[in-house]
C-alpha cells in the first residue's frame, strides 16, 4: 500500500513537473521572440507577428527583424535544444555511463572532422564538391559526417548480430582520437580566417539559422524527439543490465539500433543547423535526474522540455548580452549550465545514479 | 499554422533573398554607416567619414575613435540584427565578411551592402578605397588617396632598387608558449616584407605555420619582424632571441629585431605605404629614409 502511494507520488511529481517544464518553455519562447538588440517593443512584436510574413504595414526590417530572424531562431533553438537533451538521455541510458554523450558513438568528432574540411579544403582540393553547393556545403558535410562516422562505429561494434555497448564505447574513443587527429591536420594547413571560422563553429550558434534550415534539419531532429518514449522502457530495463534486459523479454539488440539511429539522426542535423553545442546534452538528463527521477518513460519527454527551454534562453542572452555582436551560444550553455548542475550536484550528493 | 502560410513564409524567404535590393545610389551622402574590416573603417576615416560611422567589427581598432564605436563582432561571425538594430543606411564589408545568411538578411531588410574588395597587393590598395570612396559619393577625394597610395609605393620601390643585397627577413606572428607561429607565402606579411624590399626566408611555407627551431639554421635570419601588440606581454615571451634557435641566428648574434604596430604593419589600408617605408627604413638604414613624420607616427 505504501508503495503503491509512493509510485503515485513520483507519477504526480512527474506530471507536474512535466506540465510546469511545457509552459517554463513557452514562456521563454515568448520572451524570445519579444527581446533583442533592435529593441522592438514587445507591442510592437505582437503587432508584426499578428500581420504575418511579408506586411507593408510596417518598415520591412521590423518584419524581418521578426519573421526571418528571431521566429526561426527560437523554433530551431527549442527543437535543437529538445533533441540533444533527448540524445545525452538516450545515450546515457543505452550505455548505462553518465558521462555518454553524442561524441561516444562518433556523431560530433565526424561531423566537425567533415565540417573542418569543407572550411579548410573547400576552396582547394574539395572545390568541385563544396562549390556547387554554396552555404548549404558545410550543414551537409556535418550530417553526412555524422551519420559516416556513426555507421562504422556501429558496424565495428556489431558482430553476429549482436552490438557489444563495450566495443562501442573503446572504439568510439579510438576513432574520436583519429578524426582528431585529421581534424588536427586540416587546422594545421588552415590560414587565421578558417581557424577562427573553425573556433567559432565549436561553439555553435543559431546565428545562420533561415527558414530553409529550419524545414531541412527540424523534422529529423523533431521526428527523433517524438520517436524517443518508444524507448522509454527498454531504457528503463537495460538499468538493470543488458542480460537482464534481455529475459525480460526486451528485444535488446532492436533497441540498440533505434536509439544509434535516432541519436544519429538528430544530433546530426543539429551539428548541421548549428554547430557544435556542447552540455545541452549532458546537463539536461541529469538535472532532471537529480530533481525528479531516472523513468526514461518521464525522463525523454522531461528532457526534451528543458533541453529546448535552456537553448531558447541560452540563444536570447547570446543575441543580446554582446549586442551589436553575438556570443557563441556554446560559451552561455556551459556558463548557465555548470554552476547550476553543480549547486544541485552538491546539494543532493549520492544520488547521481544513473 | 496552415500548410499554405508555411510555404508562404519559406516563399517569402526566398523571394527576399533573390530581391536583394540594391539601392546604394551614388553620390548620397550616407550618415550612419556600419564599417566592417580594419582597412575599410580607415579608409572609411582618411576620407572625412568618421563621425557618420556608427557601428565597427573588432578588427576595426585604427583610428583610436573607432575603438569607441559599437562593436558588431567578428567580420566573419556578424549578427543580422544586431547590424539592423544600428539602423546603418550603409553597411561597407570587407570581402570574405559573413555569415552568408546574415548578409543576405541584411539585404533584405533594405541595408544597402557593399563589399570591399580585399587582397595585400597595391592594385588592391587602389581598389579598396575606390570602392568605399564611391560608396561615400568621395569619387574625387578617393581617387586623390588612391593616386598618393600608388606614388608613394612606386616611389619606395624606385628607392629599393638600388639595394641589391637584400634581407633576410623572417616575420613572427606569435611565441605563444615559446613555439613561434611564422608567415609564410600568400600572407599580409610576405607582402609587407617584399613592399618593404626584404626576402622572406619562410616563403617556401604557404600561411602562418609553426616555425621547427631546427630549420631556422638553414633559413638563417637577418632580421627578425615582429607585431608591437602593445604594453601587454603576449602570453609571456615577446622576447624572440630567449629561443636558443633564434638567439644562434644571424639575427640574434646582431639582435636585429624589428616590432611594428601590428593594424599598421598588416591592416592593407591607406597607412600601407608609410609601413612599408617605415619597415624598408628599418632594413635599410643608410639606404631608405623614413617617412614624414606623420606617417611615422604610431
Amino acid at each position: 500500500m505504501l508503495r503503491g502511494a509512493a509510485n503515485g507520488d513520483r507519477a504526480a511529481a512527474e506530471r507536474m513537473t512535466l506540465a510546469v517544464l511545457a509552459g517554463l518553455l513557452l514562456l521563454v519562447a515568448v520572451v524570445a521572440i519579444g527581446v533583442g538588440p533592435s529593441g522592438l517593443s514587445p507591442d510592437r512584436v505582437v503587432a508584426l507577428l499578428a500581420a504575418g510574413p511579408g506586411t507593408d504595414r510596417f518598415p520591412v526590417s521590423e518584419s524581418i527583424i521578426v519573421w526571418q530572424i528571431r521566429l526561426p531562431r527560437v523554433l530551431m533553438g527549442a527543437i535543437i535544444g529538445a533533441a540533444l537533451a533527448v540524445a545525452g538521455a538516450t545515450l546515457q541510458g543505452l550505455f548505462r555511463n553518465p558521462l555518454a554523450d553524442p561524441g561516444l558513438v562518433g556523431v560530433s568528432p565526424g561531423a566537425a572532422l567533415a565540417a573542418v574540411a569543407v572550411i579548410v579544403l573547400g576552396n582547394g582540393i574539395l572545390a568541385p564538391l563544396v562549390q556547387p553547393l554554396g552555404i548549404f556545403a558545410l550543414p551537409i558535410a556535418a550530417f553526412v559526417g555524422a551519420l559516416l562516422s556513426t555507421f562504422l562505429l556501429y558496424t565495428i561494434a556489431t558482430r553476429g548480430g549482436r552490438t557489444s555497448v563495450a566495443t562501442l564505447l573503446l572504439a568510439g574513443i579510438a576513432l574520436g582520437a583519429f578524426s582528431g587527429a585529421i581534424t588536427g591536420f586540416f587546422l594545421f594547413l588552415s590560414d587565421d580566417d578558417q581557424l577562427r571560422d573553425i573556433t567559432f563553429w565549436t561553439l555553435g550558434g543559431l546565428g545562420g539559422t533561415t527558414w530553409l534550415k529550419l524545414f531541412a534539419c527540424g523534422p529529423i531532429m523533431l521526428a527523433a524527439v517524438l520517436a524517443s518514449p518508444v524507448l522509454a522502457r527498454g531504457l528503463n530495463a537495460l538499468t538493470l543490465g543488458e542480460s537482464e534486459a534481455f529475459h525480460l523479454g526486451l528485444e535488446v539488440q532492436r533497441m540498440k539500433t533505434l536509439a544509434i539511429v535516432l541519436v544519429a539522426g538528430a544530433v546530426g542535423a543539429s551539428v548541421a543547423a548549428a554547430g557544435i553545442i556542447g552540455f545541452v546534452g549532458i546537463i539536461v538528463p541529469h538535472l532532471l535526474r537529480l530533481a525528479v527521477g531516472a523513468d526514461h518513460r518521464f525522463l525523454l519527454p522531461g528532457s526534451a522540455l528543458l533541453g529546448a527551454a535552456l537553448l531558447v534562453l541560452a540563444d536570447a542572452l547570446a543575441r543580446t548580452v554582446a549586442a551589436p555582436a553575438e556570443l557563441p551560444i556554446g560559451i552561455i550553455t556551459a556558463a548557465i549550465g555548470a554552476p547550476f548542475f553543480l549547486w544541485l550536484l552538491l546539494r543532493r550528493r549520492g544520488l547521481l545514479g544513473v | 499554422m496552415k500548410i499554405h502560410q508555411i510555404f508562404g513564409m519559406i516563399g517569402l524567404a526566398f523571394g527576399l533573398i533573390a530581391a536583394s535590393p540594391s539601392f546604394a545610389d551614388e553620390g548620397s551622402d550616407p550618415q550612419r554607416i556600419v564599417s566592417v574590416g580594419g582597412a575599410v573603417t580607415e579608409i572609411v576615416y582618411a576620407l572625412g567619414h568618421g563621425d557618420a560611422i556608427v557601428g565597427v567589427d573588432s578588427t576595426s581598432t585604427y583610428p583610436p575613435e573607432a575603438r569607441a564605436k559599437p562593436d558588431v563582432g567578428y567580420m566573419r561571425q556578424l549578427s543580422a540584427e544586431g547590424v539592423i538594430a544600428l539602423q546603418p543606411d550603409l553597411l561597407l564589408i570587407e570581402q570574405g565578411s559573413g555569415p552568408a545568411e546574415a548578409l543576405s538578411l541584411l539585404k533584405a531588410s533594405g541595408v544597402p551592402v557593399i563589399t570591399v574588395p580585399s587582397g595585400h597587393e597595391a592594385g588592391a590598395l587602389r581598389s579598396k578605397i575606390a570602392t568605399v570612396a564611391e560608396a561615400l559619393g568621395e569619387e574625387e577625394a578617393g581617387a586623390e588617396l588612391g593616386q598618393t597610395v600608388m606614388d608613394e609605393l612606386a616611389s619606395l620601390k624606385a628607392d629599393l632598387e638600388a639595394i641589391e643585397d637584400r634581407k633576410r627577413v623572417l616575420f613572427i606572428l606569435s611565441l605563444a608558449d615559446g613555439r613561434p607561429t611564422a608567415g609564410g607565402s600568400g600572407t599580409g606579411a610576405d607582402a609587407m616584407i617584399e613592399m618593404a624590399g626584404g626576402l622572406n626566408v619562410f616563403a617556401d611555407v604557404e600561411g602562418y605555420k609553426r616555425l621547427s627551431s631546427e630549420s631556422v639554421a638553414t633559413l638563417r635570419p637577418e632580421v627578425i619582424v615582429m607585431m608591437d601588440r602593445g604594453t601587454a606581454a603576449e602570453h609571456g615571451s615577446t622576447d624572440p632571441f630567449a629561443i636558443p634557435a633564434l638567439a644562434a641566428s644571424p639575427a640574434g648574434e646582431a639582435e636585429a629585431l624589428i616590432r611594428m604596430d601590428a593594424l599598421f604593419l598588416l591592416g592593407f589600408g591607406p597607412r600601407t605605404p608609410a609601413a612599408a617605408r617605415e619597415l624598408a627604413a628599418k632594413l635599410y638604414p643608410e639606404r631608405i629614409e623614413a617617412g614624414s613624420s606623420e606617417s611615422a607616427s604610431q
